[in-house]
């Protein structure tokens, strides 16, 4: 034991930072394998095959499932992978340490929210979904979890300021390398957005512990949504990070654009925030042309998407043609579709290209009246968080792992089976929930399988509910396989620093940042970020000042 | 290496533009057909002590209401159900909705039409519509209100 303990000391001690990066990633896994534990029972419940009976008594209804399964993925297991990518990338790009203090703050902080919050949410005292919408009313435990966990997040924003302020100071005048320039727009982004959320805790938090008799359900869905949507991004950027930085490098090319990377990152930080009314076009109490401006904003948030797209497609080309790929469309074949980490980028960006589509539906203020809060919406998100975002993590951690500890990659055909059949089964399931929306009206979030008036009214969409339990199967086998290899991976005893990635791959730029106009502009942060908190005063200053002048408190009820 | 770079920026240009220009396309299509093409967007129609849906004002007596050649609805969406039990309208005449809740948030999503409506404790909501077509017309509760969510279920009938 002595020998194992001084052995494990020796593997982190010339890098504490690898061991902070990888409590962080493997508790936000193991997170997403409970939460994930749920999803097949959700598929099959839309496939009108009710299986939560199975459960009994550990958990006792859909509803505390499907809670779990949202605040798991959607907000434990994102954060915890944010705070994994966006502080250890520009820690290992600048040569810097992170203050391991703060950092290993953060983590316990994490944990203790995430204990906190789990010990209602698995009594079945806070069956309030991912949205925790009022005046359903949560015990105070929930509320007060879920606010220390995501504060954690704060530290980390401050960890990554701190060693940019660091580099800056030691190098003055040059433009910040890019994986810190990413780490410190999405921060910078993620502070203004979560403000939202830290409100609405603190109104919610009150009144759970019976300090005020009652709150503004309106308001707090306009704070939820506030940060509710930007929060998408908080997702999505350690994504297209990790697809920018590493991604073309693994596929065996280079990156055409970091001043273009800079770009995209910048509208982000710009665009994301002013945009949650789109996800309240149904709501009374909002006027029309504040609905219609947050449409034209939201519109705005697809240009950096876009150019992603571009970007990552013209830089996997120059991968394709130097491994060898001939003529127009050679080089996708040319591509290691064998290597589980790039397979896992390549599947989720192409599901990722009908998500964004469907986005573009729902942020179009009269079309969205046809899909707001059907299966439709859960769908869409599934291909977005649910494909890319989640198969980015995945197949980053088949390398961030044996990077992080030694360990060499276990099963690696496991591997790629994990990542070709969650594609697959999110694919079916996000094309049958799709239609089953749009054409029949299903709602989101409904234990439809255990209503006999539901599975009456909705026996039209018999055909598309059979594809939901195919995908339910498909997916249940996948991530099996995947949490098989992490965790084998991670808890083996096998050492083999020779067979891992020493290094993180960062990918060279053909276009450069150096005497580039646009990277000098984006080099102005602080600057921008001031835009930024003006467009969201402009965007929202009127309206939440208007609610928060009359509010309309009503009493808590708990109807689980 | 360089000629590549000119090209592959050309390229970049002609996308972003191109990005730009369907953006603006979506944004003057969705203000002009919401403009033109009959707007069933609910709004606001002023606000409601939630406590007391239930035993005063226009909401303790759902109904429907003909007033003229229109109707009026007055719709309360409670846990887990609607009331007026049972409405009725006559074919291609307008109907407004009145809707509010006694105790959580509901939705209110007639099937086969464009009525969608977020119903919010302590907010009235108002959306207009002119049924064309004879039939019944399920009403669903799509926002998620607690155990009963899956069986609020209703139908509104449009007769010829």
């Amino acid at each position: 034991m002595a020998v194992k303990t001084l052995f494990n000391y020796d593997v982190y001690a010339s890098a504490p930072e690898k061991k902070y990066a990888l409590y962080m990633m493997m508790l936000g896994f193991a997170a997403l394998a409970l939460g994930t534990f749920f999803g097949p029972f959700q598929a099959m419940n839309y496939g009108g095959l009710d299986l939560y009976p199975l459960l009994k008594p550990v958990f006792q209804n859909y509803y505390q499932g499907l809670t779990l399964h949202g605040v798991l993925n959607a907000i434990v297991f994102t954060q915890l992978f944010a705070q994994t990518i966006m502080v250890y990338l520009p820690a290992r790009e600048l040569g810097l340490r992170p203050n391991m203090t703060l950092a290993w703050v953060s983590f316990w902080m994490a944990l203790g929210g995430l204990l906190l919050a789990a010990v209602p949410l698995l009594l079945n005292e806070a069956s309030v979904l991912y949205t925790f919408y009022a005046p359903l009313q949560a015990h105070w435990a929930f509320y007060l979890g879920a606010a220390i966990f995501v504060l954690s997040s704060y530290l980390s924003i401050y960890l990554v300021l701190d060693m940019w302020a660091r580099w800056r100071k030691a190098n003055p005048g040059k433009i910040t390398p890019l994986a810190t320039f990413m780490a410190v727009t999405f921060w910078l982004m993620w502070f203004l957005a979560s403000l939202g959320l830290v409100v609405e805790a603190l109104f919610l938090i009150a009144w759970s512990f019976g300090w005020i008799a009652g709150v503004d359900p309106l308001l707090m869905r306009t704070l939820f949504w506030y940060t509710g949507h930007p929060i998408v991004y908080f997702w999505l950027l350690p994504a297209y990070t990790l697809a920018y930085l590493t991604l073309p490098r693994l596929a065996g090319g280079k990156l055409v654009s970091d001043p273009l990377a800079r770009l995209v990152f910048l509208l982000f930080l710009l665009f994301s925030v002013p945009v949650g009314f789109h996800h309240q076009f149904a709501d009374p109490g909002i006027a029309p042309y504040w609905k219609m401006i947050h449409t034209v904003l939201t519109m705005m948030v697809a240009v950096p998407s876009l150019i992603t797209a571009f970007t990552i497609a013209a830089s996997l080309e120059v991968a394709g043609r130097a491994n060898g790929g001939k003529g127009l469309l050679g080089w996708i074949g040319a591509l290691p579709w064998n290597n589980p980490t790039v397979l896992a980028f390549l599947l989720g960006f192409l599901a990722f290209i009908p998500g964004g589509a469907g986005g573009m539906v729902n942020a179009s203020f009269n079309l969205n009246q046809n899909v707001h809060n059907t299966v439709w919406i859960p769908g869409h998100f599934h291909l977005q968080v649910g494909t890319l975002v989640t198969m980015a993590a995945m197949g980053t951690a088949f390398w961030l792992i044996p990077h992080l500890t030694g360990k060499p990659l276990v099963a690696r055909g496991m591997a790629v089976a994990s990542q070709w059949l969650w594609f697959l089964g999110m694919f079916i399931m996000t094309f049958a929930l799709h239609w089953m929306g749009f054409l029949y009206a299903i709602p989101r979030r409904a234990h439809i399988s255990g209503s006999p008036i539901a599975m009456e009214a909705y026996k039209e969409s018999a055909a598309w509910m059979a594809l939901n339990i195919v995908s339910g199967v498909i997916l249940f086998i996948a991530a099996f396989l995947f949490f098989y290899v992490i965790f084998a991976t991670a808890l083996q005893n096998r050492r083999e620093p020779g067979q891992v990635l020493a290094e993180v791959p960062f990918t060279e730029a053909i276009s450069k940042p150096q005497g580039s106009r646009l990277a000098q502009l984006t080099e102005r942060v602080w600057f921008w970020f001031g835009i930024a908190v003006v467009l969201v005063v402009l965007a929202y200053g009127p309206v939440l000042f208007q609610m928060f002048s009359n509010m309309n408190p009503v009493p808590g009820q708990r109807l689980w | 290496m360089e000629h590549q770079e000119y090209i592959i920026e050309r390229y970049e240009r002609a996308w972003i533009f191109f990005g730009l220009a369907m953006i603006t396309v979506f944004i003057i299509l969705v203000g002009y057909l919401m403009l033109t093409m009959g707007n069933t967007n609910p709004v606001g129609a002023g606000r409601i002590d939630a406590t007391k849906v239930r035993i005063e004002g226009d909401f303790a007596n759902p109904r429907v209401e003909q007033v003229g050649n229109e109707y009026v609805a007055y719709v309360q969406a409670f846990a887990f159900g609607y009331l007026p039990a049972e409405m009725r309208f006559k074919v291609g005449r307008k109907v407004t909705f009145y809707i509010t809740s006694p105790d959580v948030q509901h939705s209110f999503h007639v099937h086969n039409t464009n009525i969608n409506v977020q119903v919010i404790p302590g907010e009235i909501a108002k959306v207009s519509y002119t049924f064309t077509r004879p039939g019944e017309y399920p009403i669903i509760c799509n926002e998620y209100c607690g155990i009963g969510h899956a069986n609020m279920i209703n139908k509104l009938i449009v007769e010829p």
